[in-house]
């Protein structure tokens, strides 16, 4: 039965998106050759755009990975019969797919020898799919410099010997932190996607598939299940972010009837029982999540306790932006000194960290106009709609800025 | 007799634009210094080409804390080198796990090029 183009794309499509790691993971099995891994996954995508017309198989991914292990398998032979040297490096062809597949390739993408820059280069290119040029839209920076990053992280890791592997079970704690940082990173990149979307879908659902992997695989650990709760929460509240007309929502205008309540409670149950657990930097953050989530409204909201979470945080991981969240989450304390607030604000401003981050003048922004002072509050409204690079939100501030002259 | 370390320091924008000749070249001109060294009546006890500084890891080890890996080569600022060791390892997370046990309080780990007859000019 021959189907209709459109119809293949649409598969090849959704088969990129949800398998693109799966069959990638398991040919670097097979090759522990991350570059020619990638042309014969890249290759099997294309066999099945040429080949699907003619029927699509009832199991892509499946199909997907067996075309890119033989290909690959086909390429070392040809390599090894050239240079007639050395015995096939390879394993023995082997099961085609292991569910922990695309985790180990994780691993290897957020190895501790690798810069945190490359990392999360690596792991958006590798794990996610995307190309170097969407790589490069996602983290902000130029095209030849997020190829530079790939480039040189895959080179590290084969002259290197960076393995192919889960650590063992006396590792993880220690790798743990880093796979937690990049997957939270793949899913604050799809939150607050650059250009005309607000949010990339397949990065946020990847970003969470992966902390379930992680929460698996390490079910003693509060971080993972942490970390899980967190991006729950954050995604359940996805869809009262953007009004009917594609306007952006902040959380203390959003209609909260229309929050995902089974994601929610779901995320909500994981972040109280990590909560039980330990104090890590994830159950801090899916904490005050968590007062948001269950506050009945935005003035509601235990504000003095989110505070204090942030005081805490700041303990264990005094960043500026930590810094940041807490001095806004201060200026929605009942009865706040503003002042104080906006002294802590222009301190912070003085953050070489800090300096492009937009939310810190629109929080600044915020706390003029409540002060009304608001020819500065304009200002600074002007500042932060200069630093964003997400459309919806620019449109967002240019109508806050707006409706201070009226 | 008394034992000498040779530390070779070269720029390593040589190795971008190498060809396989250049490549023999050099390798000649180390077999050449070998002879050399023999001829003198000397001996030369070990010695590896490195891949570039772009693959080292470092590992600090510090006291009352984790030891820190890092990307990159080690910066050299008040410390001096103090020795060495050419371990066979693994492969890098086994290599950085004997680096922590290492008694020094930096440790640059850089994988050996392989300099075989057949090995093909880096990367």
């Amino acid at each position: 039965m021959v189907t209709e183009a459109v119809e293949v794309t649409r598969v090849v499509d959704r088969a990129h998106r949800e398998s693109w790691s799966t069959v990638l993971s398991s040919v670097v099995r097979l090759t522990r050759d991350l570059d020619l891994a990638e042309d014969c996954t890249q290759d099997a995508f294309v066999q099945a755009l040429r080949t699907w017309p003619d029927g699509i198989p009832d199991n892509p991914a499946g199909w997907l990975t067996t075309v890119a292990r033989r290909l690959a398998l086909d390429r070392l032979r040809r390599e090894t019969n050239l240079r007639r040297k050395l015995p096939l490096l390879v394993e023995q062809p082997d099961e085609a797919e292991q569910p922990t597949d695309p985790l180990r390739l994780v691993f290897t993408c957020c190895h501790p020898a690798l810069a945190r820059e490359s990392q999360v280069a690596l792991t958006l290119r590798l794990i996610c799919g995307l190309t170097t040029r969407e790589v490069a839209a996602v983290l902000l920076i130029g095209e030849a410099t997020a190829a530079a990053r790939i480039t040189r992280a895959k080179k590290k890791i084969a002259a290197a010997g960076i393995p192919y592997r889960i650590p063992a079970d006396h590792e993880l704690p220690a790798r743990m932190d880093v796979v937690l940082t990049v997957v939270h990173l793949v899913y604050t990149a799809g939150y607050v996607a650059t250009g005309v979307e607000l949010t990339r879908a397949d990065l946020t659902g990847r970003a969470i598939e992966l902390a379930r992997m992680l929460e698996r695989l390490m079910p003693d650990e509060p971080e993972p299940l942490a970390l899980l709760g967190l991006l729950l929460m954050t995604e359940a509240r996805g869809d009262a972010r953007v009004s009917a007309d594609g306007e952006l929502v902040l959380l203390a205008d959003q209609d909260r009837s229309r929050w995902d309540g089974k994601l929610l409670a779901e995320g909500v149950s994981r972040a109280t029982s990590a909560l039980q657990r330990g104090h890590g930097r994830f159950a801090l953050q899916a904490a005050v999540a968590g007062l948001h989530v269950t506050a009945p409204s935005w003035e509601k909201t235990d504000w003095g306790q989110v505070v204090r979470m942030y005081d805490a945080m700041m303990v264990s991981w005094p960043t500026p932006i930590v810094a940041l969240n807490r001095v806004a989450a201060r200026s929605l304390v009942p009865g706040a000194d503003l002042e104080a607030v906006l002294v802590e604000l222009d301190a912070l401003s003085k953050e070489p960290a800090l300096a492009t981050y937009a939310y810190l003048p629109a929080t600044r922004a915020d706390v003029l106009t409540r002060l009304d002072r608001p020819e500065q509050a304009a200002e600074a409204y002007k500042q932060a709609i200069h630093l964003t690079a997400n459309e919806t939100e620019r449109r967002f501030l240019t109508t806050r800025l707006t409706n201070l002259n009226r | 007799m008394a034992q000498y370390m040779f530390l070779l320091f070269d720029s390593e924008e040589w190795y971008d634009n190498l060809t396989r000749d250049e490549w023999q070249q050099a390798m000649k001109l180390h077999g050449e210094f070998a002879a050399a060294v023999e001829k003198a009546g000397a001996r030369i006890l070990g010695g590896e080409a490195l891949e570039r500084s772009n693959t080292a890891s470092t590992v600090k080890n510090r006291e009352g804390a984790e030891p820190l890996v890092t990307d990159g080569p080690f910066i050299e600022t008040r410390e001096a080198l103090g020795g060495f060791y050419v371990i066979e390892a693994r492969d890098l997370d086994q290599a950085l796990e004997l680096a922590k046990l290492c008694p020094s309080g930096n440790i640059e780990v850089r994988p050996v090029m392989p300099t075989t007859e057949d090995a093909a000019p880096p990367a």
